[in-house]
């Protein structure tokens, strides 16, 4: 009985993990999609991590809004299917990029940033299709983000989501006001050990890129090189490389200077009143994320619905309130009830400084187009990220670690040695005593 | 006979068709893409670019063995202390023992950022402003607070299995308590100290999350280097790392055991 038990209890989890397959994205399927009345349709979007309204606290979830909506009003256009909404996330363009090329996952939605939209469009991975005929809502997109934006100069593959920009985020009772104003600030020694920066290779690099006035999309090997060393004289100031922890070690005040977004900053501005922003004056990255179709969806009909709805002003709203991005959505901005919820304040931090103003003041300066990121060529690629792992190897190791763990490692040598040594006198003695017991 | 056979293969296959889908057809996928270009074309090229990451392989190594030295010490007093009680009090010691087992490994981790940063919970309460968060001591003090148990449950396995009459017989003949504990209890419980380090040991070196949350992201150990080559697309080079790191593992465990078998039947001095 207990046999029979402990092969059903082994047999279990092979079960579950074939019926759960459902769940997850399926297998790609070359046939075009069969639906029959009654069907369920699983659409699987990928997009950031808390960058969608979930329903926490009593915001709209908009992903189970649009089941709804699909489900009572779409449902007869489609021959009486219901929709599913599989929601996963990422953390950052490169994971979703490698998920996307390296697995055989299928997702309806992802919404990438510009650069990876750009090397996702190069490498044919997007579709293709007349964005302003098959989304009606895409007429409330802000025309500066419709007429062939930098990463899709056709605009024929993308959804702009949100934008925004990089900045300074800095603690007002521990920076001295005098200080901030450019990028130096994240080298001032004055702050050492209070300092984070980015644990992702190119917006760490483009911190240090700004402060000397180079391209961030520089093609140019020793640009890169000049950055690098300017990482490396950073370094022993930094307190650490943070993603997500910046939320945490901002507003517990563990460190002073951290640069981030601005969205983000908004939301730990809520949390800590001492923390306050800036834009460097030597130049900032800007960005759009944008929704796509994969090549390999299956359902691209309903991922244009979904694209649709999350344009329409109750869902747009929702999102834009909860993620605290600006939207290009002119039914968002202009929305009296949005600007009062988010505060003067955010409102003219995300929207007063457009991007073509940020674009501009750069222009001036330098003389090119360069706020925002493109692809990098595969060379320059592979540079960057053996630069990256340099700075990361860097002086990493202390003495005291080496003389610790050598120090474990001899004492335990000493110890089986010594073992042996005295395991092997003492069966010499015995076979010794054992010879002469005979004799005798 | 031919009844059992058929029964035992019945109940060995499950174990047969997961061990060959998720984990010797794992290890074959990682090792083509560990002798291959992008391409697919063989290549050693993978191997060859291993020798840039030789200080990372030492720091991770240093600081496990570090991490491992300091659960061994505290973790063979309280797995003797614990074997050593009433079976009461011991079953309430494991069961606190196992209770932070019960929270996931990465929330604790992060709530120990949260807890020893320099705005943290504890400079906070106690008006101070060490700083600990972002060193390599706070990985090595991850590394012990994740992995303790590991240490203490074998060990402890192991003690509690020892027969008492051991500690009368090593007085009768004349050895003193110390003598006892050093000669003839800690000879006894070597296979417990060997499960015991090769459990903290191995999770230890292979880490990624403790060092990224604890150590600030300021130095990398080998598990970074892999998660970091496997999300940039650099998949042969992240194989070619974790087939060295598996070759490294298995070679110590194998010496770790013949330190155990060639120990078996007591080192009893």
């Amino acid at each position: 009985m207990k046999k029979i038990i402990a092969l059903l209890f082994t047999l279990l989890p092979i079960f579950l993990l074939l019926s759960c397959s459902g769940g997850s994205p399926e297998a790609p399927d070359a046939q075009a999609p069969r639906r029959e009345r009654g069907d369920v349709v699983t659409l699987n979007v990928y997009n950031w991590g808390e960058y969608i309204s979930d329903g926490f606290e009593g915001s709209l979830d908009t992903n189970a809004a649009f089941e709804e909506y699909f489900n009572t009003h779409l449902s007869e256009k489609y021959g009486g299917i219901t929709v599913e909404v599989n929601y996963t996330t990422f953390a950052n363009n490169e994971e979703m990029y490698s998920k996307l090329k390296n697995s055989a996952v299928v997702y309806d939605i992802v919404v990438p940033s510009d650069y990876m939209i750009e090397k996702m469009i190069a490498e044919d991975m997007l579709l293709a299709f007349d964005v302003a005929a098959d989304i009606p809502n895409y007429v409330y997109i802000d025309e500066a983000f419709r007429s062939s934006p930098y990463y899709d100069p056709t605009a024929q593959y993308t959804v702009p989501y949100t934008y925004g920009m990089m900045g300074i985020i800095y603690n007002t009772a521990m920076v001295d006001e005098a200080d901030i104003g450019s990028w130096d600030l994240m080298w001032n020694d004055k702050y050492a050990g209070k300092i984070l920066q980015f644990n992702n290779p190119r917006d760490a690099f483009a911190t240090a890129m700004y402060l000397l006035g180079l391209d961030v999309n520089s093609n140019d090997r020793d640009d890169w090189a000049a950055a690098y060393d300017k990482l490396l004289l950073q370094k022993p100031l930094v307190q650490g490389y943070v993603n997500d922890e910046v939320f945490n070690k901002m507003t517990s005040e563990s460190a002073a200077i951290a640069p981030y977004y601005v969205g983000d900053f908004i939301t730990m501005a809520d949390q800590e009143e001492n923390l306050a922003f800036y834009y460097p004056k030597e130049g900032v990255n800007y960005f759009v994320d944008a929704m796509c179709i994969p090549k390999s969806s299956k359902n691209p009909d309903i991922a244009k619905e979904y694209m649709n709805f999350m344009l329409s002003e109750e869902a747009a709203i929702a999102n834009a309130e909860y993620i605290g991005y600006a939207s290009p959505n002119t039914l968002v901005y202009e929305n009296e009830e949005y600007r009062e919820y988010m505060g003067e304040f955010a409102i003219d931090l995300l929207y007063g400084y457009s991007p073509d103003e940020v674009n501009a003041s750069y222009n001036a300066i330098y003389g090119k187009d360069a706020s925002c990121y493109h692809n990098f060529t595969p060379d320059i690629q592979s540079r960057v990220n053996t630069l990256w792992e340099n700075l990361k190897i860097a002086d990493s190791t202390e003495l005291w670690v080496h003389v610790t763990a050598g120090l474990i490692v001899a004492a335990v040598l000493a110890l089986a040695i010594g073992t042996t040594y005295i395991k092997k006198k003492r069966s010499k003695f015995y076979r010794e005593r054992d010879k002469k017991a005979k004799k005798s | 006979m031919k009844k059992k056979s058929l029964m035992r293969s019945i109940a060995a296959a499950p174990h047969i068709f997961w061990a060959v889908l998720f984990i010797v057809l794992p290890l074959i996928i990682v090792g083509v893409y560990a002798f291959t270009d992008a391409e697919g074309n063989f290549s050693l090229a993978n191997i060859a670019a291993l020798t840039d990451y030789v200080p990372i392989f030492w720091l991770s190594l240093e600081l496990s063995v570090i991490a491992t030295a300091v659960c061994l010490v505290i973790g063979y007093p309280l797995a003797y202390i614990i074997a050593k009680s009433s079976p009461r009090a011991q079953k309430i010691f494991i069961m606190l023992l196992m209770l932070p087992m019960w929270t996931n490994l990465l929330i604790r981790t992060y709530s120990i950022m949260a807890i020893l940063d320099d705005g943290g919970f504890l400079n906070t309460l106690l008006n101070t402003s060490f700083h600990i968060v972002g060193t390599k001591g706070a990985v090595i003090f991850g590394m012990v607070y994740d992995f303790l148990p590991y240490m203490v449950l074998p060990i402890y396995t192991c003690v509690s299995k020892i027969d008492k009459h051991m500690w009368e017989a090593a007085s009768d003949l004349g050895c003193s308590p110390v003598k006892t504990m050093l000669k003839v209890i800690f000879p006894l419980s070597m296979s417990g100290i060997i499960s015991g380090v090769t459990m903290v040991l191995v999770p230890s070196i292979s880490t990624f999350y403790i060092s990224q949350k604890l150590g600030g992201g300021t130095f990398e150990l080998i598990g970074d280097t892999i998660e970091r080559q496997f999300v940039t697309g650099a998949l042969n080079v992240g194989a070619a790392i974790s087939l060295v790191m598996m070759v490294l593992i298995l070679i110590s465990i194998t010496v770790m055991n013949r330190f155990s078998e060639g120990d078996e039947g007591g080192i009893i001095v």
